[in-house]
């Protein structure tokens, strides 16, 4: 039970793990969700697990929780076995799941209350801390409302406060913005970012790059069940993209598509202005990897293509995902 | 994890993923419940009718053809026999329409076990819950009993722990059994398990009018011991055999609460 808690050792420290679950049925095949990664999480730090829909990130995250035994490799979490300590272990966590577990029997100040004493603290401290952490998601003057009339922003700003009720070391989160819309999504990364400033530790994960860019210092590109990548966005963006992309769209079934695609390879590599990187190839559009997109437009011109419409945009962690995966992240 | 083993030890005695059950975090469960029912009291209050109900009708009514019983009359006989139905029946009714509801879409338990709580803490809260709520309408009707001048002897104070005792074994089992359960139509089961166990466990006459079999056969369902406890108590006929009706349902809630706690690790720890 050696608790480490030297300021540079990892909260988590994961080798080689691994998840797999038994067959569903009789005689059928285990599978492999999780298949042995490596990570460290480091204090203060927000760290993400981008990957699509089935790419491990929700088995990682549960058993990080210590809801979920661990099929191999190792796994350690505060200093901490999650096999031998895991009541002290989420003593220290917090946790927002995927799907919002709040209480619907209770209201939403009595959410907290009994969070709390499901931690052991004392009432007075509870109270205390869930005025101030209503406040903080902004939800002070639902206090006495039952849960089940909230809105979906609403339920996740209050699941992220019950899950601050213990004053966690480690904030996990689990698709934290999934389902909400965007005016919501805003409302809940403005809260995250103020946790990350005020030095919470946070894991999340989630299948929006631009919630990865915004929010995580640290991230891994995971995809069935691997580790494909690890970095900060912007070392993932430089190594595995260009500064910019051309996007082009044909009309449907004209065949532009496929001559064009053919004639943009003749543009690759060609060390002219607006040459390109390389480039990848959707159903519904050519995506053209370039330092300078504007270059590389007029480049396509220049080689005859005629675009329904294009777009130039900088990289962002999609076109890494694209480059690493071959496919995208939001089916 | 072997196949070989049987499924009641592997339950019993199987390897667990995270270190021991707990237990000791029960009364928070507890806690939990008192703050959803301080709202709900009416819908508790409901369940003190029913064996009251019983006893007007059956006791009183039917007592009046029938006249002695056993030695005592009939609503004397009877009383103790609906007492142990509703100790059963509340905490019946509790461990397994409210638990599936939790277990299955109120994710209660998943929050539970994402904070210091193990999965033996909330067996044994649901439990103990379960039972205080078969408790409440014991009390009240064991009141009735003696305002009613039903009850012959002061080993009736003893009935009240007797009827916390069937409410546990009742209530272990039944979350146990709720675990099982895929769908809502499966508690259809739980109606045809406690319908002829009612009306056959010797609630409403000795169990000398059946064949030596169909007493042998009756006095392997709990619900038997439980009115063969309670009855010998109001009636003052206490001998050492009740010992054996004791450990039956000590047993019956040992098992059940660690099944139903096994339980929710397989379906929650996963």
């Amino acid at each position: 039970m050696a608790q480490i808690t030297s300021a540079d050792a990892p909260l988590i420290k994961a080798v080689g793990l691994r998840k797999v679950f038994p067959p569903a049925k009789r005689g059928g095949e285990p599978f492999t969700a999780v298949d042995g990664v490596d990570f460290e999480l480091r204090r203060g730090e927000v760290f993400g697990f981008l990957g699509p829909n089935g790419a491990g990130k929700s088995s990682t995250m549960r058993m990080i929780g210590c809801v979920s035994p661990i099929s191999g490799g190792e796994l350690t979490i505060l200093g901490m076995d999650p096999r031998v300590d895991s009541s002290r272990i989420k003593a220290r966590l917090g946790v927002v799941p995927q799907e919002d577990s709040l209480d619907l029997e209770l209201r939403v100040r009595e959410n907290l209350l009994i969070y709390g004493r499901y931690f052991g603290l004392k009432r007075a401290e509870i109270a205390e801390r869930t005025a101030e952490l209503l406040e903080f998601v902004q939800l002070a003057d639902r206090a006495e409302s039952t849960v089940e009339p909230l809105s979906g922003g609403m339920k996740r700003r209050l699941t992220i406060a019950r899950s601050l009720i213990n004053s966690p070391e480690i904030l996990i989160l689990d698709e934290p913005t999934t389902g909400l819309d965007p005016q919501a999504r805003h409302v809940v990364w403005d809260r995250l970012f103020r946790l990350k400033q005020a030095g919470t530790t946070l894991v999340l994960t989630t299948h929006y790059m631009d919630e990865a860019e915004q929010l995580c210092d640290r991230l891994v590109v995971m995809d069935h069940g691997r580790i494909a990548a690890e970095g900060s966005p912007r070392d993932l963006i430089e190594r595995y993209s260009t500064r910019e992309v051309l996007e082009i769209r044909f009309a449907p079934g004209s065949g532009d598509h496929e001559s064009a695609l053919a004639k943009a390879e003749g543009l690759i590599g060609t060390g002219e202005r607006g040459s390109i990187d390389r480039l990848e190839e959707l159903p519904d559009r050519i995506l053209l990897y370039s330092d300078d997109g504007e270059a590389a437009l007029a480049a396509v011109h220049g080689s005859g293509i005629t675009p329904l419409a294009s777009l130039v945009r900088r990289s962002s962690l999609e076109d890494v995902f694209l480059h690493l995966t071959g496919r995208t992240l939001v089916d | 994890m072997t196949t070989t083993e049987l499924p009641l030890t592997r339950l019993l005695l199987g390897r667990r993923a995270f270190g021991p059950m707990g237990g000791a975090k029960a009364p928070v469960l507890i806690e939990r419940n008192v703050l959803v029912y301080r709202r709900l009291w009416l819908m508790l209050a409901s369940g003190f009718f029913e064996p009251v109900f019983y006893l007007l009708s059956i006791g009183v009514g039917l007592g009046k053809l029938t006249g002695a019983v056993d030695g005592v009359p009939y609503t004397d006989y009877v009383a103790p026999g609906l007492l142990a139905v509703s100790a059963m029946n509340g905490a019946v009714f509790d461990s397994t329409f409210n638990v599936f509801f939790k277990l299955k879409y109120g994710r209660i338990y998943d929050a539970m076990l994402a904070t210091p709580l193990r999965v033996g803490d909330i067996a044994l809260g649901e439990i103990t819950w379960a039972q205080l709520r078969g408790l409440i309408y014991s009390a009240a009707f064991l009141a009735i009993m003696v305002v009613g001048g039903l009850v012959h002897s002061w080993w009736a104070l003893l009935a009240l722990p007797v009827t916390v005792l069937i409410g546990f074994a009742f209530g272990a089992v039944g979350m146990a059994c709720t675990s099982f359960m895929r769908s809502w139509q499966d508690f259809d089961l739980v109606t045809l398990a406690l319908m002829p166990m009612f009306l056959f466990s010797g609630a409403f006459y000795p169990l000398s009018v059946y064949s030596h079999w169909v007493r042998v056969l009756i006095e392997t369902l709990p619900l038997y011991h439980g009115i063969d406890l309670l009855r010998s108590l109001t009636l003052g006929r206490v001998h050492v055999g009740l010992l054996w009706d004791v450990l039956y349902l000590v047993v019956m809630a040992g098992i059940g609460a660690v099944v139903a706690a096994r339980r929710l690790e397989r379906l929650l720890l996963t």
